[in-house]
């Protein structure tokens, strides 16, 4: 039997025994408990999943908002030092597209999701689930997306359609 | 000495690259002919030089290459972005410590001890691994460039910016990026059937987050553990980043923490609201991963001043994410007429590719410019053609061709030709 053949045999035999590791490798990954899994998993999916429990809406999100957030995006959302995350609806294809939350962001979920990873600035993971869907709803609120006292939670916030959701195509598509 | 044939082969002085193969161009330093009547030591000959060092430096008389217009975002010391030197640099290695960087959140200092990279999701068996673990496992060394897909973007700007080519262009360097397959990672952990992408999460602050299809993954990804032969800088992600030959520096998180296997990308704030190409109609697209071909004379470039008239050789680098460099050509005219520069000896996939072209400077005005094709035939667009379509202030994926123009008096300026 030549090496290639043996290689084959042994990766063969090493499949039906329900493993694929190659050969050359160590075979060093650690078992997790799903407790230790649960707490490195942030990503959200644009249908909810991940999403944690919890609740809010644009009432308290607008204090949220007032205390975390004004300094750097100003009032409303209508820009500062940084982002402008509210208004340009209708821009894109003007002389000035302006990219806010309401304007072009295709996905309600991915606003709680980067706020929870990255926000507030300073002190990123500071603020509750409560906390992160109130400050959520606040901002879609001021896109005037969703009303100020509708409440965003697992179940509402990925049935919430973004205004630009269909303007998006896909450059790559897996195989 | 053979008489070397010095007719150009394009217009406004642009020799046959082929003379660098023969004898060099005349015409610059003059040579020692006879030994000078008294031996003389210069001052640093006449005394034992410095001391040992166990961390290299380079040389103070370099102390002004720094990675240029470093600037951070208000309210903030490290999120932002630094920008390689390119004007400075001669070959196709960037030094590591002047490796372009952005960031979105500050760079955190992780204690490589404690740090874990966690693959779950759509796996058979979640699995953790540290960095102890991770450097026992087989692994890949590639010589390849990566390119933030914001790079020269200033370029879209409706007048040509006066900036160097560094300042413009310089969120491109090329290193040795050393790790493991991630493959092998996966193929451990055992993908389940219906998966079709990772989600990539780093430790930063940010907890920057993209999607990436699990083909590129399998195709040729590494958890890069090395640059250069030592390990990654923290700036660039130590002590593991997702490295992705040839795609947007921006999906190549650092400070891998968790990868996430699933059966659709993740839509995270940056793959959409951030990298993603919106163009006249209103319509964006998403997913643009592979880096364009271009290329750009980096000697002389903007803020150069001539010397005399007469032999130059212009340098610059070429690249795509799409494989090997196959040509250069460079014109001296505006375009008008082109010649092939010569590539250095290493022509590798995915990387920065160095291309020389001898040019016969008669002291007059001219506009100098390069173009590159890749070997899947990729033609470097014109910059008229790249911004066509696009919405106004579309920056990402430009890869248009960089002119320069020389005045009479010898001035490097950036021009649109």
């Amino acid at each position: 039997m030549s090496m290639r053949n043996a290689l084959l045999v042994l990766g063969a035999a090493l499949v039906g025994m329900g493993g694929a590791l190659a050969d050359d490798s160590p075979g060093l990954g650690q078992e997790l408990t799903a407790e230790e899994l649960a707490a490195v998993d942030f990503t959200i999916m644009p249908d909810g999943d991940g999403l944690p429990s919890g609740s809010g809406n644009a009432v308290s999100g607008r204090e949220i908002y007032n205390q975390n957030c004004l300094a750097c995006h100003g009032e409303n959302g209508t820009g500062g030092v940084n982002d402008v995350l509210s208004g340009g609806h209708g821009s894109l294809t003007g002389p000035q597209p302006q990219k806010t939350v309401g304007s072009y962001w295709p996905y309600a979920t991915t606003v709680f999701d980067y706020v929870r990873r990255a926000m507030p600035f300073q002190s990123p993971g500071s603020l509750s689930s409560d906390e992160l869907y109130a400050v959520t709803a606040y901002l879609l609120f001021v896109n005037d997306i969703i009303a100020e006292d509708a409440v965003m939670s697992a179940k509402s916030l990925p049935q919430v359609k973004m205004p630009n959701r269909d303007n998006f195509v896909w450059g790559y598509m897996p195989k | 000495m053979a008489e070397l044939d010095q007719t150009p082969v394009a217009g406004n002085g642009l020799l046959d690259r082929r003379i660098f193969l023969k004898a060099g161009v005349a015409g610059g330093a003059t040579l020692l002919t006879a030994q000078a009547s008294a031996v003389e030591r210069e001052e640093w000959m006449k005394l034992p030089g410095g001391p040992m060092s166990d961390n290299g430096a380079p040389s103070a008389h370099e102390s002004h290459v720094k990675r240029l217009a470093v600037a951070s975002q208000p309210g903030t010391t490290g999120t932002g972005v630094s920008r390689s030197p390119l004007e400075h640099l001669n070959g196709l290695i960037t030094p590591s410590r002047l490796h372009f960087e952005r960031h979105h959140s500050g760079i955190p200092d992780i204690n490589p001890d404690e740090h874990r990279l966690v693959i779950h999701g759509m796996v058979e068996r979640p699995l953790s691994f540290s960095l102890d673990a991770l450097a026992r496992y087989p692994m890949k060394s590639r010589i390849q460039f990566l390119e933030c897909s914001g790079n020269s973007g200033a370029s879209i700007a409706p007048q040509p910016v006066q900036q160097s080519c560094g300042v413009i262009h310089g969120l491109v360097a090329a290193s040795e990026w050393g790790g493991v397959p991630l493959s092998v990672l996966l193929d451990e952990a055992g993908v389940k059937p219906g998966a079709k992408w990772i989600i990539a999460d780093g430790a930063d602050a940010a907890m920057m987050s993209r999607s990436v299809p699990l083909d590129k993954v399998k195709d040729d990804a590494i958890v890069a553990l090395y640059q250069n032969g030592e390990r990654l800088r923290p700036g660039n992600g130590y002590p593991m980043r997702l490295f992705l030959p040839g795609w947007e520096g921006n999906a190549c998180v650092k400070w891998l923490r968790t990868i996430k296997v699933m059966d659709q990308p993740a839509m995270t704030k940056d793959e959409t609201s951030k990298y993603s190409d919106l163009n006249e109609e209103g319509i964006a697209k998403l997913f643009t991963f592979p880096m364009g071909v271009k290329s750009l004379i980096t000697s002389p470039s903007h803020g150069f001043t001539m010397g005399p008239a007469g032999a130059y050789q212009l340098s610059g680098l070429a690249w795509s994410g799409s494989g090997k460099i196959r040509r250069v050509e460079v014109s001296a005219d505006g375009g008008s007429s082109w010649a092939d520069a010569l590539l250095d000896e290493h022509v590798l996939s995915k990387c920065l590719t160095r291309f020389r072209s001898a040019w016969r400077w008669d002291g007059g005005p001219a506009v100098i410019m390069s173009r590159a094709t890749d070997e899947a035939g990729n033609v470097q667009p014109t910059r008229t053609a790249v911004l066509k379509g696009r919405a106004n202030g579309a920056f990402y994926h430009y890869n248009g061709i960089q002119a320069w123009a020389v005045s009479e008096g010898g001035e490097v300026t950036n021009v649109y030709a």
